[in-house]
Formats: C-alpha cells, sequence, structure tokens
C-alpha cells in the first residue's frame, strides 16, 4: 500500500493479519494469487468458522430441543448461544425476535406468505424499490398476485439513489407493507433506510429491510432503525451457506400464523388440533442448519471481534482507492455512483461485453461478477444487459484494486 | 495476453465481435427463431431464407458477449448456401468442437469456424458459443413457427 494514496489508513486495522485468518486467500488460481473480488455473491470463511463447523460435528452433533442425552444439550445449547449473539449483533430486544431461516430469500418469503397472507387484500399495495434483488421482488409480487394487490416500485436517479420524493408519493392509506434493500447488491447503493422506515410508518405501512449485503459492512441496530422485519444471510456475513436471519418485531411475529408445519414448531399435536410454538421456535419447522447457525455466531463474533466500525472505515478507504483507479481508465463507466456507497464497484467498459471481462480477469486470477446480479430490473434501468462487479471486503486490498485496474487494461488490449 | 486467452479471444473471434457479419433483420426470411440464455442475458434473433433445401440467406440479430456475437457472426458465414443437411452436419461438428469430443483437425469441414477450439477450455462459455446453433437448429427443424414474408423483421 502506497503511503500517500492511504493517508487515512486505519492504524491498527492489519490487513495482512487479517488475510491469514481467512485459509482461502492463499490458494492460487491458475497458478497466480487468488483475487477475491465476488463477495456481494458470497463471502469467504474464516478459519474460526471452519474450525467451529468441524468441532461441531466432531463433538456437539445430535438434534436440538429433543433429546435428554448429552450431546442434544450441548448441541442446543450452542444453538441458542448462536441466536444470543444474534440478538446482540442486531441489537434485538429479545431471542424471541430472532429466527433461523435458510438466508435473506426465505427471510422475505417467510414474511410475505405468512404475515403478507394474513394482512395484504385486493387493492392493498406493497412499495418497494428499483434496486431490489429478484429475492425482493418475485416473493411480493407472488403475493399481489393471489391477493389481487398492487405491486409499486419507487425509482432511482442516474446516480443509483432511490428518489425520495418519488418514494414518499407512493406512500399512501393502501400501503400494506414497504420492503426495500438497505444496500444495493447490484450498486452499492446505501438508502437513507432508517428515514424511509420513518416516512413508511408515517402512512402506516410495516416494514421489511433486505440486509442481505447491509450485514457485511454496516453496523445493524434493529431497535434505532426501528424496522419491524429485518433479513439477512449468513454466507455474505463469512459464515456457512444455508443458515440465514428473520428479525422480526415480537408482536408481530407473535400476530402471524406459522409459515410451514412440522417438527419443533408445534406445541401439541392430535389430529384434531396443533398447538403451535411458542417464539421463534413457531417459524423453525423441522430440524435446522445448526451448525451453519454455530457457524454464523462464531462468524459474528469474528467480525466484531475485528470491529465493524474499524472493517467499515477501512472498506470506504478501498471503495475511495477503487473508484478513483477505476475512474482513470479510459472507456470505463461506474454504473451506480450513489452518495452513501458500500464497496461495490459495477462497471461497463466500452465495447466489450462484461462476461468476456470476467473470463479474461479469471485467468489471471481475478474473481469478479458479470452479469445482471439478480437484479435485472436494475440493469434495465440504465439501458445495459450486465455490468463487470468487483465487490469488496475488509480482507482485500489496495494491491488487490491495482491488480484488477491492470487486468481490466489487458481487456481492453484483447480488443484494441 | 497469456496463450491461453489468445485460444480463446482468437483474432477471428474478435474481428467478428467487433464487426459482426450479416448484423440485420432479412426481410426475406421464411425461418426465424429467438435464442436466449437467461442466465447471462445473451440474445439473438437467427434469420434463415430456405429455398428447395438450401439456405439462400440467413442473418442475425442480438446482443451478447464476445464469443456468443462471433459465434453467430461465422455461423451465418459458413451456413450461406448450404443444404440443409450440411447445416445440419456443421451443427453437429461444431457443437462437438466447442464441448471437446472432437478437435478442430479431425473436422477440416469447420474452416473458420475452428477458431472456437479454445471453448472447450472454458465450460462457463460454451454455452456463449452455441446459443446462435441452437437457435438455427431449431430454425431448421422448423418446430417453431416461421415467420412469413409478408412480415418483415417478424
Amino acid at each position: 500500500m502506497s503511503a500517500n494514496a492511504s493517508p487515512r489508513t486505519a492504524a491498527g486495522f492489519d490487513v495482512a493479519r487479517i488475510r491469514r485468518d481467512f485459509p482461502i486467500l492463499s490458494e492460487r488460481a491458475y497458478g497466480k494469487p487468488l483475487v477475491y473480488l465476488d463477495n456481494a455473491a458470497t463471502s469467504q470463511k474464516p478459519r474460526a468458522v471452519i474450525d467451529a463447523l468441524v468441532r461441531y460435528y466432531t463433538t456437539e452433533n445430535a438434534n436440538v430441543h429433543r433429546g435428554v442425552h448429552l450431546l442434544s444439550e450441548r448441541s442446543t445449547a450452542s444453538y441458542e448461544d448462536a441466536r444470543r449473539t444474534i440478538q446482540t449483533f442486531l441489537n434485538a430486544g429479545s431471542v424471541r425476535e430472532i429466527v433461523f431461516t435458510r438466508g435473506t430469500t426465505e427471510g422475505i418469503n417467510l414474511v410475505a406468505q405468512s404475515w403478507g397472507r394474513a394482512n395484504v387484500g385486493a387493492g392493498d399495495e406493497i412499495l418497494i424499490s428499483a434496486l431490489e434483488h429478484h429475492s425482493n421482488i418475485v416473493p411480493w409480487q407472488m403475493l399481489a398476485e393471489e391477493k389481487h394487490a398492487i405491486l409499486r416500485v419507487a425509482p432511482i436517479d442516474d446516480r443509483g439513489d432511490v428518489i425520495l420524493e418519488e418514494y414518499e408519493k407512493l406512500l399512501g392509506p393502501r400501503t400494506k407493507i414497504v420492503s426495500l434493500a438497505f444496500v444495493s447488491n447490484a450498486l452499492g447503493t446505501v438508502n437513507p433506510i432508517e428515514r424511509m422506515i420513518e416516512m413508511a410508518h408515517g402512512h402506516g405501512a410495516v416494514t421489511l429491510i433486505d440486509a442481505a449485503q447491509a450485514a457485511p459492512h454496516l453496523r445493524i441496530d434493529v431497535e434505532a432503525l426501528n424496522c419491524d422485519f429485518l433479513a439477512f444471510s449468513g454466507h455474505k456475513l463469512f459464515g456457512p451457506t444455508g443458515i440465514g436471519v428473520l428479525y422480526g418485531k415480537a408482536c408481530l411475529l407473535e400476530e402471524m400464523p406459522p409459515w410451514q408445519g412440522g417438527g419443533d414448531m408445534i406445541r401439541s399435536v392430535t389430529f384434531e388440533k396443533t398447538l403451535y410454538n411458542d417464539l421463534p421456535y413457531k417459524f423453525e419447522a423441522g430440524t435446522p442448519h445448526i451448525a451453519g447457525a454455530v457457524g454464523l455466531g462464531v462468524a459474528i463474533d469474528y467480525v466484531t471481534g475485528v470491529g465493524l466500525d474499524e472493517i467499515g472505515a477501512y472498506e470506504q478507504e478501498l471503495l475511495l482507492y477503487g473508484t478513483e483507479r477505476l475512474s482513470r481508465i479510459a472507456g470505463l463507466r461506474l454504473v451506480g455512483t450513489a452518495r452513501h456507497k458500500a464497496a461495490v464497484l459495477s462497471f461497463v467498459l466500452d465495447g466489450i461485453h462484461p462476461h468476456d471481462v470476467a473470463t479474461i480477469l479469471d485467468r489471471r486470477g481475478i474473481a469478479i461478477r458479470a452479469g445482471h446480479h439478480c437484479a435485472q430490473p436494475v440493469m434495465e434501468r440504465y439501458g445495459l444487459a450486465a455490468t463487470s462487479r468487483a465487490s469488496l471486503a475488509f480482507y482485500n486490498t489496495k494491491e488487490e484494486i491495482d491488480a484488477l485496474a491492470a487486468g481490466i487494461e489487458a481487456v481492453k488490449e484483447v480488443f484494441h | 495476453m497469456s496463450s491461453e486467452l489468445t485460444d480463446l479471444y482468437q483474432q477471428v473471434i474478435v474481428d467478428h465481435a467487433k464487426r459482426p457479419r450479416n448484423f440485420r433483420v432479412l426481410s426475406g426470411a421464411n425461418r426465424k427463431v429467438d435464442g436466449y440464455n437467461p442466465l447471462c442475458g445473451d440474445k439473438v434473433t437467427i434469420y434463415v431464407q430456405v429455398e428447395d433445401g438450401v439456405v439462400r440467406d440467413i442473418s442475425f440479430q442480438g446482443s451478447g458477449c464476445a464469443i456468443s456475437t462471433a459465434s453467430a457472426s461465422l455461423l451465418t458465414e459458413a451456413l450461406k448456401g448450404k443444404t440443409l443437411e450440411d447445416a445440419e452436419a456443421l451443427f453437429e461438428s461444431f457443437h462437438e468442437l466447442v464441448t471437446g469430443l472432437q478437435p478442430a483437425h479431425d473436422e477440416p469441414g469447420l474452416g473458420k469456424l475452428a477458431a472456437f477450439s479454445g471453448v472447450c477450455d472454458y465450460p462457463t462459455r460454451v454455452k456463449c458459443a452455441t446459443l446462435a446453433w441452437h437457435a438455427l437448429h431449431a430454425a431448421l427443424e422448423g418446430d417453431k413457427p416461421a415467420v412469413s414474408t409478408e412480415e418483415p423483421g417478424g
């Protein structure tokens, strides 16, 4: 890292040491050092998380909330410890408000299917933004179709910011629920989510926050945000795949019907009548991904150990460096230049398709994403079929951004 | 550029990607099929004018990466004037080439299409190379609605 380029490098943020915690970062790709810049798709896992999975399966594995034997007690304790870790991480009022899911997508579907089907009727409105990932569009389309409700979409401007005046105009007495990305996966836009939640509440709407891209980058405080629901995924937060969290205000979760039926979500079952379990178990039918939950708890301990504010400051420094570095490349246009961004660099190159960019970078050991990023309406907004996207994590370095920039120049060489 | 990449992005491919041939709507087309790769968003429309079992004229339109654009462009060059049997045979040979079943030198009939021999080392890009060919195959099979000459461009 050159000293003049990074006068504000946070003292004590030792990225070299952090990188040693992530075994995969020392892998080589086609004989070259791996430069992993696809963190918005999924993040890499620190040794602590990998070890936790091994430890769980080696010394604790049993089903939870069932057995009277030692292993079941251990696995239940670990599983519920993870829930408490998440409660603290989100600053939620109670562990009853922390529901384990498969990921953000399942969390959103749970709310759409349980809360939505019970509360949204014909002519009611559901409001999302033009920034959403498909997982925060399709569940609402399904609900709207079933209930003859109307899906409204708040537009974004050329920079990738939601136009707040338009957003406010779309809020009305029929708006039942507002579901918004905290951070855009395709563009990196950080929405002024607290204000948007307040505006939605002003019209009596319930709010759901898709925090899939926010959790790895920002401090999330559900009490301060005052959101009604919030969903995120473990695998983007340096935890295992297949585990996620839905936070919901207890008063709302209590009133909601169960989503999936099965074991663990019941208090008693007869063929005549089933009594449902208390929160959060009412929404956790079947054997959960216990090891995943344990791993996620450890991942959260890891990032809080590094320091959420330190991570945020370092990533902003990387983003600034990357933005300046890529902006200097002739023929490159950054897509998404919102006022407040997470460390995502989405771009297009004149006359060169993103897939060719990604293939050529890949052979140089650089992993980026090319495509529509599961956000086709965002691409459409910019008249693009696809972009190339480099998404950063706190283990990335300025040298890796330099490698990306050199790789892009090499791409241009191929098509000169 | 590494030799591996030169294998994929051969000069003829880059040339056809930047300056695609027969890139237009074919007003006399009696077969037309859209090809779409929902995974990457590549789109191609193949227009064919078939008369007496012969490809009299052929063109394409669409948007996609260098591999899919060049593949469609070279396809139109290779197919013009070919019989339907020859076209099907070429489709088979091309498919074997890009999936690595057959090395290029075993298929002398491929001509310029041999430039796609590097694709088999890039499994994620095979669909890019074959998109236009699958559209063509459907057009020649005629199992999709054909466009009448009264509706130029469909």
